[in-house]
């Protein structure tokens, strides 16, 4: 069951306490299930966890592409491996291995990659991953998760270790804004319509659905209704509600963390192309770099708010 | 060893070669020289010392073989042809479209191949996994780790070497194909890789070297490393690259070249007569 009980407030939890404990559950439900990390063991909250669960916890020491490449093996002897890093090193960093001793050789592997997008704040611009969504949806039947929130987290996780292929799943370590009611079911492949709307279907992920939240209240005090829809598959897309929410609103906003080329916007303009072209606009970071900052500087820096949201619905809605 | 358990092991070996030239010529071109060199530790690894059974590949206590260097795949197909794991004219579909034996391993298509490699140095970490999981399992089964002199040049190599010796994986025999050439030239040449025994004991691992083309020292290698323990073995095979084709031995680049009708009867005669010593 998916319950929403989103009213701005943000979750007290941390994410990668939430990580730590998912990990935790899913080992000692099943004893297939290994946890591998890369020497962030502290940063995906496993470190405690791990002291005491030596042959299910293994850490790889800071040598991704090995971790990757173990995963593979493990996969290969039976064993249902989820591997940590950050976004940047569990993106791009393992490419070559996840592409290849991964996927095209079907073994099974979830990655978890922390710290997405503008969320890397005080490491900045080299921790900073705008183009792992890019990435992954590369790959050949790869899921591909931007987090909503701790609930969605949770539920994602625990799906991940049974579904074939490789499986992406991108999140903060920190709060995010409660979005779902704790136990919540979020089925992989299946958008979720937080807010109705009529005039313009605001399509978000990750971070980016509280501004879209709080962007669709400030239009609606304006007579401007939008829609919100949790985009947080981001591959496979639930083409189905893209479609009806495109067709219902006829015009479309896409708010991501990440980088405009490769991410949740092209995957939600494929749709629109082919099933029901209407005007769409984005707010995501316009092929840039990152930097450093705080997360309020670097939304603000990379156009990532509520205001920019805004501002896109107008446009779009202009060119209707 | 006795004298005619090593000659049939020497048979052996010449029959892979003769199943890998078939594969290669029947396509017109390959990677022959890297293929030969690992003739002879095929040969002793299935021969004598892995445990496998070719009506059922994917037995799950079967020993583990990873051949990094995926693109001597056609040696592994030879091999396992004459295993019986598939059917031997199934050879002469080498590279064709459709077929179950691409150029680099692929565990997903060829009955046998424990997995899939081509992108080199990915192997000997996918190894590391194997052997950490089946240890994990409780199995008593072992992972065999065929890595190439060149290919020790990526990095990932000695990360999945450090991680090997740190999680005293007994059960993982790595073997160093050293045939002193790569694609561009000598190793010498194009980035000296320097005492490979050195390197493997500094990383950890029990580790000695042979001749790779003397069945006899590499299964003398094999018998001591299935004591397991805790650290992981490295056997350097100091071999020739095209070993037990003389022209290829003494081409230059033999990395990769065209097998041509002259020179695939020209090589196999030279086989065959090998094979007729050992076995007439």
């Amino acid at each position: 069951m998916t319950k929403i009980v989103y009213n701005g407030e943000t979750d007290p939890r941390l994410c990668k306490d939430v990580i730590g404990g998912t990990v935790a559950s899913l080992v000692e439900n099943d004893p297939d299930v290994i946890f591998l990390d890369a020497d962030l063991m502290s940063c995906s909250g496993t470190l405690k966890w791990s002291k005491t669960h030596t042959d299910r916890a293994i850490d790889c020491g800071i040598a991704e592409a090995n971790m990757a490449g173990v995963a593979a093996g493990l996969a290969a002897a039976g064993f249902k491996p989820i591997i940590h890093s950050f976004g940047t090193f569990a993106s791009r960093r393992i490419y070559d291995q996840i592409f290849l001793s991964g996927g095209y050789a079907k073994n099974d592997i979830t990655v978890i990659g922390t710290d997405p997008g503008v969320t890397a704040t005080m490491n900045g611009g080299t921790h900073m991953p705008f183009e792992d969504v890019a990435l992954y949806n590369a790959i050949p039947g790869a899921t591909v998760i931007d987090a909503s929130d701790p609930a969605c987290l949770a539920s994602v996780l625990k799906q991940c270790v049974d579904r074939p292929g490789i499986k992406y799943i991108r999140v903060g370590r920190k709060q995010y804004a409660r979005i779902y009611e704790d136990g919540s079911d979020l089925p992989i492949g299946k958008a979720v319509t937080l807010r109705e709307g009529t005039d313009v279907a605001i399509f978000a992920a990750g971070i980016m659905l509280h501004e879209a939240m709080k962007a669709a209240a400030a239009l609606e005090a304006q007579g401007i209704s939008c829609a919100v829809v949790d985009c947080f598959t981001i591959k496979p897309i639930d083409a189905d509600a893209v479609e009806a929410w495109a067709k219902t609103c006829g015009a479309v906003v896409v708010a991501e963390n990440a980088n405009r080329h490769g991410g949740l916007y092209d995957m939600i303009l494929e749709v629109l192309a082919e099933r029901c072209p209407v005007p769409a606009a984005c707010v995501a970071v316009e092929d840039e770099f990152g930097e450093v900052g705080t997360q309020g500087y670097l939304q603000e820096r990379f156009g990532l708010t509520a205001a920019h949201i805004e501002a896109q619905v107008k446009a779009v809605l202009a060119r209707k | 060893m006795e004298l005619q358990e090593k000659k049939e092991l020497q048979a052996f070996a010449t029959r892979i070669r003769l199943a890998t030239l078939e594969a290669i010529h029947s396509i017109g071109s390959g990677h022959v020289g890297g293929a030969m060199s690992i003739s002879d530790v095929l040969a002793v690894l299935y021969g004598r010392e892995m445990h496998v059974k070719p009506e059922d590949p994917k037995w799950p206590d079967r020993d583990y073989l990873v051949v990094s260097k995926g693109h001597a795949g056609p040696a592994v197909y030879g091999t396992l042809a004459l295993m019986g794991f598939f059917p031997y004219e199934e050879l002469k579909t080498l590279n064709r479209g459709g077929t179950r034996l691409p150029s680099h391993c692929d565990r997903n298509k060829t009955p046998g191949v424990d997995m899939t490699t081509g992108s080199l140095g990915q192997g000997t970490s996918q190894a590391a996994g194997l052997a950490l999981g089946n240890k994990l399992k409780g199995r008593k089964n072992r992972v065999f780790l065929i890595v190439g002199d060149g290919e020790m040049q990526e990095g990932q190599c000695w990360e999945s070497f450090l991680f090997a010796s740190a999680k005293k994986l007994g059960n993982l025999v790595v073997l160093i194909d050293w045939n002193k050439k790569q694609l561009d030239g000598t190793l010498e040449e194009v980035l000296p890789m320097g005492d490979f025994v050195a390197k493997m004991e500094a990383f950890g691992f029990d580790t000695v070297k042979v001749d790779g083309g003397d069945v006899e020292a590499i299964a003398a290698a094999l018998e001591r490393t299935r004591n397991g323990g805790e650290k992981p073995y490295a056997i350097v095979l100091d071999s020739i690259k095209g070993h037990g084709v003389t022209e290829v031995e003494n081409t230059a680049m033999n990395h990769s070249m065209p097998v041509t009708d002259e020179r695939y009867a020209n090589w196999t005669a030279e086989l065959k007569a090998k094979l007729n010593a050992l076995e007439g």
